[in-house]
């Protein structure tokens, strides 16, 4: 499935949110990654967030802070924003296992300072956020009610060629 | 310039340099348990790559939810034993011979000083004990492990904790990792190699190495990796006894795996271990640490014993010398999973499941079971448990429940007080 970098934002404005409360271990006996799809951050402990509701539901980007992503090294994870059609986040910091994950799917992890993370999550309180993605460029883009923002952010050549391979399976397959 | 133990490990391992900062490496050891793997097997038989690079060098055992509790866990303990007789897979452990993964392994031999090891579990840092590089990885990087042998991480920084001074009486390793993360916090090694040094660790027991590497990932560390010395061969004599001609000349070649004396570390902190007491956890992130003294008469529904970080016969004798012709109270629940069937053996033959029965715990067979919320001790909403285990997150062992991490001897003393308690020496 090709991956779409970009689009609505949801805000989860908190550090240090586990796998645990991206996908509970409960759920962790399903063997496919669609039937993860309804459990999708079941457990975040966030004031006001609603895992049914609609901001989540339409979401495509997650714009957080530090250490996402700590905890198990379950790919279960990036899987259930996958199937979610999120293929992006950006965040202060991730954990290690969890970024390695994201673009081992073929997936982007963004990091950005403190201070462009405060200004996409004020832009997010004044309307709909949307971010787009340049990933030739290493550039987003971000729009809420009238107000613009752009931001580089930067990819190591490793999780680049990831992120255009498709995944890590093929591009070691193909060269070990 | 000297270099870290990781840095020695790598360079010895490296396959290639696809891009700068990436390094590929050659691995020793993929272990695989029954809830990451099926996904990684499903996955290469779609792309039609259901191979395996090297069927010694793959291990695999049931652990997660043992016997299986419903047919879904059947389905993925089903997945992995198919996978592992049809490609030969010879050290697999089922049902009647499995323990949890982080356990079994090494007490079977598997992990040696200088080796590379990658499991889809975070906790496989624990392996770092023997003065390995030992990482968890996620079901893509376990894939490619399994069909190539290989792994791609960043070029890894090393930060050197010493653990100095001696611990006091009644401080183990357990209360030594949390007072640590405490200290550095749950992101405080990302990305980086946590190398522990010092008397503490020097005077350590390979189980207490253990309980000390497996929390690294607990302050985001990559891999806890301690120093191969006299006691790492005393442990692995009886599977290495037949490749050297003496111990000394097994710890001559293993101590090439030692840091240099010039290593260029990140960061070196150093802690002072002779003044700390027990250690217990009150949020939901494991570096929400306090001195037990400062918790003790907190109400807990349930005591449980066990997990990779401490179900050993270390921590089982430890709990037993403290539960000996006592009751817990009737108001908790004690639960102790001995780690695998030879910690459980060692523990019958030497009385101490029977001060546990006599106690009034529950002894369940090996498996990680309730440390994940999986069976065997799942809590209820708004239920607390006092735990021997690793991660307090929120719902970690059931939806709406909390948990204290502790060592098994403030366990012990919890369980018989029927709220957070200092063992008595
Ligand atoms: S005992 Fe707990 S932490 Fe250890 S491997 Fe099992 S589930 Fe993971």
């Amino acid at each position: 499935m090709k991956k779409i970098f970009g689009g609505p934002v949801l805000c989860l404005d908190r550090s240090d949110i586990n796998t645990d409360e991206i996908i509970p271990a409960k759920y962790l006996t399903e063997v496919t990654k669609e039937a993860l799809k309804p459990y999708i951050l079941e457990d975040l402990s966030l004031d006001g967030f609603d895992a049914k509701g609609a901001p989540l539901k339409n979401a495509q980007v997650i714009v957080t802070r530090g250490n996402f992503g700590c905890g198990s090294s379950r790919e279960h994870a990036p899987w259930v924003f996958e199937v979610n059609n999120i293929h992006t986040i950006i965040a202060e910091s991730y954990a290690r296992i969890f970024r390695q994950n994201m673009f081992n799917c073929g997936m982007l992890a963004i990091e950005l300072p403190k201070a462009q993370i405060d200004t996409l999550v004020d832009m997010a309180k004044g309307g709909a956020l949307v971010v787009s993605v340049d990933l030739p460029a290493q550039r987003i883009s971000a729009t809420a009610d009238g107000r613009e923002e752009s931001f580089s952010f930067e990819l190591s050549p490793f999780d680049k060629a990831l992120v255009e391979a498709g995944g890590w399976v093929e591009f070691a397959d193909a060269r070990y | 310039m000297g270099q870290t133990t990781a840095e020695k490990i790598f360079a010895a391992h490296l396959r290639d340099e696809p891009f700068p900062g990436t390094k590929v490496i050659d691995i020793d050891r993929v272990l695989c348990h029954e809830i990451t793997t099926p996904v990684a097997i499903a996955d290469l038989e779609a792309r039609g790559k259901d191979r395996v690079f090297d069927n010694t060098k793959i291990k695999a055992v049931i652990d997660h939810v043992t016997p299986a509790k419903d047919s879904k866990t059947a389905l993925q303990a089903k997945m992995l034993r198919d996978w592992a007789h049809r490609h030969d897979i010879k050290d697999f452990f089922d049902v009647g011979r499995n323990g949890v993964c982080h356990a079994i392994f090494p007490e079977k031999g598997y992990i040696r000083p200088g080796f590379t090891v990658i499991m889809g579990d975070s906790h496989t840092c624990t392996h770092g004990a023997f003065g390995a590089f030992a990482a968890g990885i996620g079901t893509t990087d376990l894939e490619v492990g399994m069909l190539k042998g290989v792994c791609a991480f960043r070029e890894p920084k090393t930060i050197r904790i010493n653990l100095n001074g001696k611990l006091p009486a009644g401080v183990y390793a357990k209360d030594a990792i949390l007072f640590v993360i405490g200290q550095i916090g749950v992101n405080g090694a990302t990305d980086r190699v946590i190398e522990f040094h010092g008397s503490v660790v020097e005077a350590m027991s390979m189980e207490s190495r253990m309980t000390l590497c497996n929390m690294a990932i607990e302050a985001g560390g990559t891999s806890g990796i301690c120093q191969p010395d006299a006691v790492t061969v005393d442990y692995l004599w009886p599977f290495i006894s037949g490749e050297f001609a003496s111990k000394k000349a097994a710890l001559t070649e293993y101590g090439k795996w030692c840091a240099d004396a010039d290593a260029a570390y990140e960061k070196v902190l150093d802690f002072d271990m002779s003044q700390i007491g027990p250690q217990v956890t009150y949020g939901y992130k494991p570096d929400c640490v306090k001195p037990v003294a400062e918790m003790v008469g907190t109400p807990v529904d349930q005591v449980y014993i066990g997990s990779c970080t401490n179900g050993r016969l270390e921590d089982l004798r430890i709990a037993a010398k403290i539960l000996k012709g006592k009751k817990i109270v009737d108001s908790v629940r004690g639960i102790v999973s001995p780690a695998t069937p030879q910690v459980f053996q060692d523990a019958l033959k030497e009385g101490i499941i029977d001060i546990f029965m006599q106690a009034g715990f529950c002894v369940t067979n090996p498996t990680c079971g309730a440390c994940l919320g999986m069976s065997n001790g799942v809590l209820s909403d708004g239920e607390v448990c006092a735990s021997t285990t690793n991660r307090n997150f929120a719902g970690r062992m059931g939806k709406g429940g909390m948990v204290h991490l502790m060592s098994p001897a403030t366990a012990a003393a919890t369980a018989l007080a029927g709220s957070i308690a200092l063992a008595k020496p």
